[in-house]
This record gives C-alpha cells, structure tokens and sequence, in this order.
C-alpha cells in the first residue's frame, strides 16, 4: 500500500495555443462523435498520454444516483481495477472527496507529507494529480458531480496544460452526455413504467405494492376500485374502502413476517355492489431499493370460485343424502315385500318374472338342492296359470285386474284356490312397464267362510234364545206392571173403602150416640138413675167407636200420602198454649203439677200447625193419663243451630218398659190393655204422631223407665219438608 | 111475641132426621123436614126458614147442589145453612164451603153441639141482619 500525500500542485505554465490546435480540434472533434461517458474518457486519457505527457491516467465521476465516486475508465490501469475503483462520497474528508470539490488541479506526492490519511488508487503509490473535470454549465450544483483525472507524469513538474484543457473539455462532454443519458433514461422508464402500469391494469385481479408501512405504492385499477375512493364518491362507497384498507393492512401485517410469500383468504366488501368478495391474497415481499423492503400483493377474486366449490359440494351432499334415502326406500321396500306373506311378483312386458318375494318364490320356484320330479311340474303348471292371467292383464285395458287362480302347492300338491289381484305400472306416455301381482291364498278364506256361517248359525239361534227369553221378560214386565197397578188400584180401593167404612159407619153411630142423649137429655121422659148410667155406657162406647174410626182414617190418610200439610208461620209458645188450654179440664181432674218452659232463643217455625198441634195434645193427653201423681212438664228448646226445635214431654208416670218402648209407636201398641179401656184411648195415638212427625220432616224419641216415667220428645225442623 | 126459629132439617136417613127434628122440637124450635135436595129447595122456598141443616149425599138433588141453587136465589140467599156430613174427609167440608154453606158439622156429633151450632148461626144471622 503506498503512502500517498497531497500537496498543492503547480499552476501549469502557459503554452502557447496555436502549437497543437490539430490534436486539440482532433480530440474535440472525436468527443464529440462519440456518444457514450467511458470511451470519451478513454478518448481523452489516451490523448492526455499522446499529447500532454501523462503516463498513466484514471477518470473517475461522482454518481449521485449512488452516492459513489465510481472507476470510468483507466490507461496503464488494469480494466478490473478501474470497476473496482469506488469511493463513498459522503466520506467528505476523503482527500479525493475534498479535491473533487476543489477548482484547482491537486497534488499528491508518494512522500513527504504525512498529514493527510493513506488512501489507495488504482494507479498505486505513485504521486499524481487529481485533476477536477469542469462542470458544464447548466448543471452548477452538480448532480452528476464533477469527476477527477487521476494522473501521473513522466516529470515531476506542474501539470501541463493540455491537461486542464483536457479536464475542461471532457468534463463538458461528460456532463452533457450524462444528462442527456439522464434524459435518455427518464423517457425509457417512464415508458416502461407505461408498459409496467399497462400490464398490471390489464390484470383484472388487483395487485399492488406495499411499502413496509402498508402505504400503498402502486395499485392497479382493480385495487383502485377496491382500495381507494375519491371524495367524489358516495359515502357508502368510501365506508367500503376504509374497510377493505383495514381488512388489507391488518392482513399484510401477518403477510410481512419472513421472506416467502404467503397466501390466505381475505373477505372484502365491493365498493360498488356491497356484496361480500372472497380474495385469495398472494403476498411476496420484494426489496423496493437498498435497505427498503415491500410487499407485493396479488388479490384473486374467488367468490364464485368458492360459491361454485360449495355449490359442488352442496351438490354432492345432496347427491350422497339421495342416494342414502334411495338405498333407504329399497331396503324398506325390500323388507316389505319380504314381510307380506302373501306372493307379490313383478312382471314384465314380455311376461317375464323380474321379482318375486319369498312367498312367491315357494310357489313359482323349486327350492335348490331339492330336485323333485312332483315339485317342478307343479311349479311349471303355476307358472303356466299365471303367465296365462298376466298376458290377459296387458292384454286388457283396465289398469287393475282381479281373477282366481287355481295353483298347486309344489310341496304337498294340494289346490290352492288363489285371488290375484294385478296392477298395471304405466309410465307417463301411457307405456305398460310392468305388472305387479299379489296373490291371495283363499283356502283360509273358505275355512273362514265355512266358520263364518256357523258362527252365523249359532248367532241365529242365540239371537232366538234371546228373542225368546225378552219376550217371557216383556211377559213378566206387563204381569207386573199389571200387578203394580192393581195393588196401586187395591191402594186406592182401600182407602176410598176405608174412607166409605168410616162414612157407613158415622151414619149408625150417629143415631146411637142422637138417641142416646136425646134419652139422656129427656126429650123422651124422665130416666131412673139405672137408665141413666146404662145409657151413659153406650154413650162411653160409642164416642170410643167413633175416635177409633177417626184415628184409622188418619193412619189411612197418611198412608196413602192424602194427608194434606199446610205450612204456615207457627211460635210454638203459643200453640202450647192452646194445647194446654183444651186440656185444662183434663188436668183439672188429676192432681198434677203442669209446667211449660220455653227456651228464649226458640225461633218462630215453617209447618202444619195443625198437625203439630195434634202430636203435641196426644203427647201431653197420654202423659195426663199415664201419671197418676207427679208432674207432666213441656219443655221447647232449639240446638245450637237453631234449624231444630225440640218439644218435649217429661212425665213422673208409670213409665214404659225397654220391650214395650220398641212397641208402643206400632198402631194398637198400647203396653197395656187394661190402661187403653180405663182411660178410652184408640192405641193408635202415639202410631199416628209418629207418622205425621215424619211427614213434616221430624220424629219422636223416647225416653222412659218403668215406674219413673217417660220423656216424648217431637224434633221439627224449622222449616216443614 | 114472635114465632120461634123455623129449622129445615135435609137428610135422606130417617133416623137422622127424627133425632134431630125431636131434639130441636124438644128445645122450642119449630121443625120442617125434606128427604131428599129436591124436597129440601121446594121446602126452603114455600116457608123460607131461619136456618137449614143440609146433609150433603142426598138423591135426586145432592146437598152441594141444593145448596148452590140456594145461595143462588134471592129469597133464600140470606138463610145460613150448616152442612151436617158423615164424611169425614177435609176435602168434603171444603167442597161444602165452596157451594156456599156456613159451616160444617161432622156426625156423628151430640144433639147439644148441633143445637149449639143452630143458634151460633141464627145469633150470627140476626147480627148481620
């Protein structure tokens, strides 16, 4: 490596002009024809060489474009070594950087100066001159930077001054033709940039490129559409935009990671339709320049690729869900015709069996591996029978056919009467396809029908037995209906006999008891006192005929339900008041405490006051009769309720024994004959309270010991049934 | 001073007529007497008595009837008549109340209460009149 140092170099001493005007119009003359910056340079160098005592020589030219001072061209340099040449122009402190800027040849001797920093040439350690290259004129700040001449010469002396000339010269030619070139370039990129935008316009599929941010670069017309929205453009279609740019930035910003390219779905929204557009997206990465990467993008429009794909695939699921059902409908049809019983066989036009089902098949098929003579011929005979039936079927115009078959069963050889019922399958041109038969095996419908009429017979003569046995039931219904309506009529015969008896009888009894008071009264003269008591027997007698009588006709009445109630608004206090009123000559005779008590809350009753009053005299009449010494006494009371009214008739009497209390409400129940004379009761008293009790809804208990006496108590309701 | 009470005993039976004609003859009445409804009307209308004693199963004419022809005729519409019955039954006495007697005596009943009955409706008679 050799030292070299720069130095100031010499102003060259003048010439005069006219000596090499020939070489010089020569040199321009030959820069001129020339259209290209290294053979100029080379041009010049080997003129500097022929001319201006230069050794060996180097141009070198600032590129801006690369930020280098670059190797144009060398002589008695080796050609490599001038391509290798390259120095960074921003190392402003390079001595070769600092004298391109310099106006003035510089000097740089191999020795001396040790200042400056080494540095290599491709002329080697030699002391040079670096010669600055004019600048042409209307390029003064230099794009293209000014270039150097890296020379040496065969003296040591100042720089000659063909060399500044050269310098100028060169340095015009080269600016001039760099720009131009410059120019050159600028109209072949921009011309290929046309051909670049005009492939990827013609692209239908939008491709763009990115730069590491995702700002756009270059789009095509269909990114356009999809990416980018005017202010012109309706809202909608610029909502759309934003979006897709969201969508498209977030998916580059996956696609960025590595250096491969990479392909994903991405789902955009047109612009224009607003329907959804499913894009396969190509992204690769791609360096725009030095140390600036981007991605280059490529959307494949797929909806109606992938709506075709589900379309297929919709198609073929359906197609497999068909094929499924129609395997389905076999196997049904399939396990139908194999679990009728009954033959089913499919013919074809030509009278062919194309199907039968099991049943069928053991009557028009002979089992394998049981060759038999007998079972072949009969199946032959039904084959026969049936072929004949189902040619006269499409023969036939009628869709469906019934016949009777007479068929051997091929096993046993016994006749099998047969239904064959036939069905025309005809296509939609009225084609016959074929003919679908069941058979019917008959031979148990005769049995049934043999059945059937005996249980029909049985059922007749059940029916018979039935008809018989209703009528002797109408016969015993009608007797009694007879009957009931003759003891309904016996009813009331006896009544109305009853009522004519009580009638026959009041007429003679009236004349007994007439004339006997009119003897009593003396309408037929005085009586002796014998007259007088005897007379007053028959009196005694008849009265008593006579309450009997009434007292039958009573219990008669009730009966037969012809005893009329009345209801009506009865206090009871009062009614015990007259009650006690009309006994009053009764008590009068005995010697008997009489006491009434009414219990305050005793509310006023709905019944037959009448009849009330009826039970309640026979009660205190008997209780009169039956105390010979004591007391009797009335007592009213209701229950809690107040829907119960209870009258009761307490005695200090003689009392009724335990078996006579089941008795004494029976009509003649009189404990005691003796008692029913001495006192002139009918034994029909307490009969009839009973009665006329229940007919208003209430009843009459007993409460009684012998030779203590007796408690009748008569329980209404508040309101009469 | 005035005749006593012309009674107009109706009843088809002999004996009742007799115990009561001799009874309210014995007790100063003066007595008529008919068999029958028909006698009963052309008695009641030729002496126009002070009180009739009508039995009501009577021939020809019965006592209901008699009586409704007489309660009918203005001649003899004013005279109480006391329905003298055998039957026993309520429907009877309401039946002979409908045709227009007084009251209703049951028999038998005691020649005393039947007089009493007489005079009950002659007082009755005499107050209204």
């Amino acid at each position: 490596m050799a030292r070299v140092v720069q130095g100031k170099s010499r102003a060259a001493p003048a010439r005069s002009p006219g000596a090499d005007v020939v070489p010089r119009l020569e040199l321009v003359e030959a820069l001129l024809a020339e259209r290209d910056l290294q053979p100029c340079a080379g041009i010049a160098l080997r003129w500097l060489v022929r001319h201006a005592g230069v050794e060996r020589g180097l141009c070198v030219v600032a590129d801006s474009d690369s930020g280098k001072l670059a190797g144009l061209s060398g002589i008695g340099v080796a050609a490599a070594a001038v391509d290798e040449f390259s120095l960074d122009l921003e190392d402003t402190t390079h001595p070769l950087v600092v004298a391109l800027a310099s106006s003035e040849p510089v000097a740089f001797h191999s020795s001396g100066h040790a200042l400056l920093r080494p540095f290599e040439t491709p002329l080697g350690a030699v002391s040079f001159h670096a010669v600055p290259l004019a600048r042409a004129a209307q390029n003064g700040n230099g794009e293209l930077g000014p270039g150097l001449l890296l020379l040496t010469s065969s003296d040591d002396g100042p720089v000659h001054e063909g060399v500044s000339w050269v310098a100028e010269i060169l340095g015009v030619r080269l600016t001039s033709l760099w720009h131009h070139r410059v120019q050159m370039d600028e109209r072949r990129h921009k011309r290929e940039r046309g051909w670049l935008l005009g492939i990827i316009n013609a692209v239908t599929d939008p491709i763009l490129l990115t730069d590491e941010v995702g700002r756009i670069l270059i789009a095509n017309a269909g990114a356009e559409t999809l990416l980018t929205a005017d202010e012109g453009k309706s809202e909608g279609r610029r909502r759309a935009v934003a979006l897709n740019n969201m969508l498209f930035s977030a998916s580059l910003f996956t696609a960025a990671e590595g250096n491969e390219p990479t392909r994903k779905e991405l789902l955009l929204v047109d612009p224009t339709e607003g329907q959804d557009l499913l894009f396969e997206v190509l992204s690769t990465p791609v360096k725009i320049r030095a140390g600036e990467a981007g991605v280059v993008s490529v959307l494949r429009d797929v909806t109606d690729l992938r709506r075709a794909s589900e379309q297929i695939e919709e198609n073929y699921r359906k197609l497999r869900a068909a094929e499924v059902e129609a395997r389905a409908e076999r196997d049904r049809l399939d396990l139908i015709l194999n679990s009728v019983l009954d033959p089913i066989l499919v013919t074809d036009p030509a009278g062919n069996i194309v199907l039968m089902n099991p049943p069928a098949e053991r009557m028009f098929t002979v089992a394998r591996g049981r060759r038999n003579a007998d079972a072949e011929r009969r199946v032959r005979a039904n084959d026969a029978v049936f072929t004949s039936f189902v040619s006269n079927v499409y023969a036939g115009q009628s869709l469906r056919w019934r016949g009777e078959l007479s068929l051997l069963d091929p096993e046993t050889g016994n006749a099998v009467p047969t239904e064959a019922i036939s069905g025309k399958v005809v296509t939609k041109h009225g084609e016959d396809t074929a003919i679908v038969t069941i058979l019917h095996d008959l031979t148990e419908a005769v049995e049934k029908a043999q059945l059937y009429e005996q249980i029909k017979r049985h059922s007749e003569e059940l029916r018979e037995k039935v008809r018989e046995a209703t009528a002797e039931l109408a016969e015993q219904n009608e007797l009694l209906r007879r009957q009931a309506f003759e003891l309904e009529q016996a009813s009331a015969l006896k009544s109305q006999f009853l009522a004519n008896v009580s009638h026959e009888l009041r007429t003679p009894l009236n004349a007994i008891i007439g004339y006997t008071h009119l003897m009593l009264e003396g309408v037929s003269g005085d009586l002796t006192t014998g007259q007088r008591d005897k007379l007053n027997r028959v009196d005694s007698n008849a009265r008593h005929l006579l309450a009997i009588i009434n007292d039958l006709l009573d219990i008669t009445r009730i009966e037969s339900g012809k005893m009329p109630i009345q209801v009506e608004r009865v206090i009871l206090a009062e009614l015990i008041d007259e009650v006690m009123a009309e006994v009053e000559p009764l008590i009068a005779r005995t010697k008997l405490a009489v006491t009434r008590a009414l219990a305050p809350h005793v509310p006023e009753i709905r019944t037959d006051r009448q009849k009330v009053k009826q039970i309640v005299l026979n009660l205190l009449s008997n209780a009169l009769k039956f105390t010979p010494e004591g007391s009797v006494a009335i007592a009213i009371d209701a229950d809690a309720s107040l829907e119960e009214i209870a009258v009761a008739v307490a005695d200090t009497g003689i009392g009724i024994s335990e078996d006579n209390q089941r008795t004494i409400f029976e009509a003649f129940g009189q404990t005691d004959g003796s008692y029913a004379k001495r006192h002139g009761g009918t034994g029909l008293g307490l009969s009839i309270c009973r009665r006329l009790a229940t007919i208003l809804g209430g009843r009459i208990s007993l409460q009684s010991r012998p030779g203590e006496g007796s408690t009748f108590t008569l329980y209404l309701p508040r309101r009469a049934r | 001073m005035s005749q006593p009470p012309l009674v107009l005993i109706v009843d088809d039976v002999d004996h009742g007529r007799e115990i009561c004609a001799e009874y309210l003859e014995f007790r100063g009445f003066r007595v008529a007497t008919a068999a029958d409804g028909q006698e009963a009307l052309d008695k009641a209308f030729a002496l126009i008595p002070d009180v009739i004693l009508m039995d009501l199963s009577l021939p020809i004419i019965d006592g209901w009837e008699a009586t409704r022809r007489l309660k009918k005729d203005e001649r003899t519409r004013e005279i109480p008549v006391i329905a003298l019955t055998a039957h026993a039954l309520a429907s009877a006495h309401d039946r002979a109340m409908a045709a227009g007697c007084d009251s209703v005596v049951t028999k038998p009943c005691l020649p005393r209460d039947l007089e009493a009955e007489v005079r009950r409706q002659l007082g009755a008679h005499a107050r209204e009149s």
